[in-house]
């Protein structure tokens, strides 16, 4: 009797452990318009697979056509609300959302698209306990991969040293004659980069639709806020950890599956409200 | 220019409000195209009127304003429909404690957080309400909405009226409206309302004055909800019908657009932004389907080159930004 609910409950806590993984990518995104650059990507990458007949090719090139239009935006809409409330950047990104939501519907269809995984990732794996999708088990590698990657790319490079001090106190590194314009330029055309990545692996998982974005850009903020703003290791934490709440809500009470990450957030909201790893003074 | 030919009459709307807006709003049902419009233009302003309130004078921008609209609109829609009360001041009076309860419990929760933070908070508690409402369908109607509000007599101490016209329900709507305006007007005049615009313009500044913040933004997020939770329980009553929507995000981010079309901070801009919207819509879905793609372009424009929005424009009197 025991042992089948046992297994259903490792394979929903693997289930999780994707969904988590999702989670992570967005969450890092850190903005409005990330969820949005999450459905271009996935739709960017469903046309590139059309257009190659290649799942590799659109999982390549989809994030770096979507991060480029990111360059754009943050070069000639963005930048020049720096310096005004910074309420504009997110109105004004709203905007945004709201037309490409409508094009992509007049561009690619009402209906929502339903992407398969590539031939070679599209069987599944006896992991003992369960049979698991080959390319749900891709898509923790490469949410593993990107993570260790930007790690690196901030922790142990001259620019990803910039990164952080400008975050931190961008008066004193524009006074060392950095020019942080650019800087911000690379981090926002990474950072959409990156949301383009997650929509094209969602695809396969979630199917593509224009409304995607705004579920999940709620679902990443908060795990923000549950993290901790400005916390790589609270983003990853918090991320995972919200994937498997809902994954082993969904199993138990699936009517609660959609409200249990906002009771989390509630509760952490509550305790602590600069996050579970955030530092209180940068609890904005 | 034309703001200079306009001057003399935006400069004595400015200095009489609360009297311009009873004398525009009783000539309006006239001069539109047909009446129904105008009452739409009278709730979306009030809602974008309790919006304005929190974010045009208190500086805090919610993305989750739906809550309140849909809880005013539920609360209402449910006493009518499901507990068969027959007194539309008591459904009213049911909406607006629905929104009120739910303004200070959310407000209480996203206060704890500032800025693009608090902006995500506000929007990620009315989507809650949003789930709330779809599953919970043997109180809400669920994904079909809320149906069979009764149309009641309204109850007065001299007898009772029939809204069932147009006209008579919007003379109704404009007589709540006309008094949540002179209620607005009451609140900025006041020493509470000068200290929210302090906060707006500098919130360090009104700590370091001695004023406890947090408990006036709480305050205020509440008078703001309030306001939206008559809107949605008069739009309730107008549409015989609660449709889930109302408090899904497109709500929000409709009267987040209204407010900043027609200038945020300013008194009558909610209220001339929701007359454009509204209009706008309904001429534009006659063309294109894709009616929300040339707004949101539209409201990016007004983001980027006119931030004070038409009626801040127009009186010049806008937000400093």
């Amino acid at each position: 009797m025991l042992d089948i609910p046992l297994q259903a409950l490792a394979a929903q806590a693997f289930t999780g452990l994707v969904l988590g993984g999702i989670y992570v990518l967005m969450a890092i995104g850190l903005s409005l318009i990330f969820g949005l650059m999450t459905v271009l990507g996935a739709y960017v990458a469903f046309s590139l697979m059309g257009l190659t007949k290649s799942f590799w090719a659109a999982l390549v090139l989809a994030p770096l056509v979507v991060g480029a239009l990111g360059f754009l935006v943050e070069r000639f809409l963005i930048r020049r609300l720096y310096g005004r409330s910074p309420d504009d950047p997110l109105l004004l990104t709203f905007g945004l959302s709201l037309a490409m939501v409508e094009g992509a519907k007049l561009l690619w269809g009402k209906i929502g698209l339903t992407v398969d995984p590539p031939r070679q990732l599209a069987s599944a794996v006896n992991l003992g306990f369960m049979n698991f999708p080959v390319y749900r088990l891709f898509v923790i590698a490469v949410t593993a991969a990107v993570l260790v990657a930007l790690w690196l790319f901030l922790e142990k490079t001259r620019i990803g040293l910039i990164i952080r001090a400008g975050s931190r106190d961008a008066l004193m590194v524009r006074a060392l004659g950095i020019d942080l314009n650019r800087v911000w330029l690379l981090v926002f055309g990474i950072g959409i980069g990156m949301a383009g990545l997650a929509g094209v692996l969602a695809g396969p998982m979630r199917g593509v639709y224009a409304e995607m974005g705004v579920e999940i850009i709620i679902d990443s903020f908060v795990i923000v806020v549950v993290g901790g703003m400005g916390s790589l290791a609270g983003a990853i934490i918090a991320g995972l950890l919200m994937g498997e709440i809902v994954s082993l809500t969904t199993f138990f009470a699936p009517k609660l599956a959609e409200l249990i990450i906002f009771i989390v957030m509630a509760v952490v909201l509550l305790v602590r409200p600069s996050g579970l790893f955030g530092e209180a003074g940068l609890a904005a | 220019m034309i703001s200079g030919a306009l001057r003399p009459i935006t400069a004595w709307v400015s200095a009489h409000p609360v009297a311009s807006f009873i004398v525009f709003f009783a000539a309006f049902p006239f001069l539109v195209p047909y009446q129904s419009l105008a009452t739409q233009v009278l709730i979306f302003g009030l809602f974008a009127l309790g919006f304005n309130l929190l974010y045009g004078y208190t500086g805090l921008l919610s993305f989750g304003h739906a809550a309140y609209y849909g809880l005013g609109a539920y609360g209402a829609g449910i006493a009518l429909a499901k507990l068969k009360l027959t007194s539309l001041w008591l459904a009213l009076g049911i909406g607006l404690g629905a929104a009120v309860i739910g303004g200070a419990l959310i407000g209480f929760f996203c206060l704890r957080r500032r800025g693009i933070y608090f902006a995500m908070l506000t929007l990620a508690f009315a989507q809650m309400l949003y789930f709330i409402a779809f599953h919970a369908s043997d109180l809400t109607g669920g994904d079909d909405g809320l149906r069979g509000i009764p149309v009641h007599a309204l109850g007065l101490p001299g007898g009772s009226v029939s809204l069932r016209t147009p006209l008579a329900f919007y003379f109704f709507a404009y007589v709540l409206v006309v008094l949540a305006v002179a209620a607005l007007k009451r609140i900025l005049d006041s020493p509470f309302g000068a200290v929210l615009q302090a906060i707006r313009e500098n919130s360090d500044r009104a700590v370091a004055c001695g004023y406890d913040i947090n408990r006036i933004k709480l305050l205020s997020f509440v008078f703001s909800a309030l306001f939206a939770g008559l809107a949605g329980a008069l739009d309730a009553l107008r549409l015989t019908v609660v449709p889930v929507d109302s408090l899904y995000w497109t709500t929000s981010g409709q009267v987040v657009i209204m407010t900043l079309l027609g200038g945020a901070g300013t008194f009558f801009g909610p209220f001339v932004g929701a007359a454009t919207f509204l209009i706008l819509a309904d001429r534009l879905s006659l063309f294109i389907e894709a009616w929300p793609l040339v707004i949101g372009v539209i409201f990016m424009a007004f983001v980027l080159f006119l931030p004070r929005g038409i009626w801040g424009t127009l009186t010049a009197r806008g937000v400093e930004r």
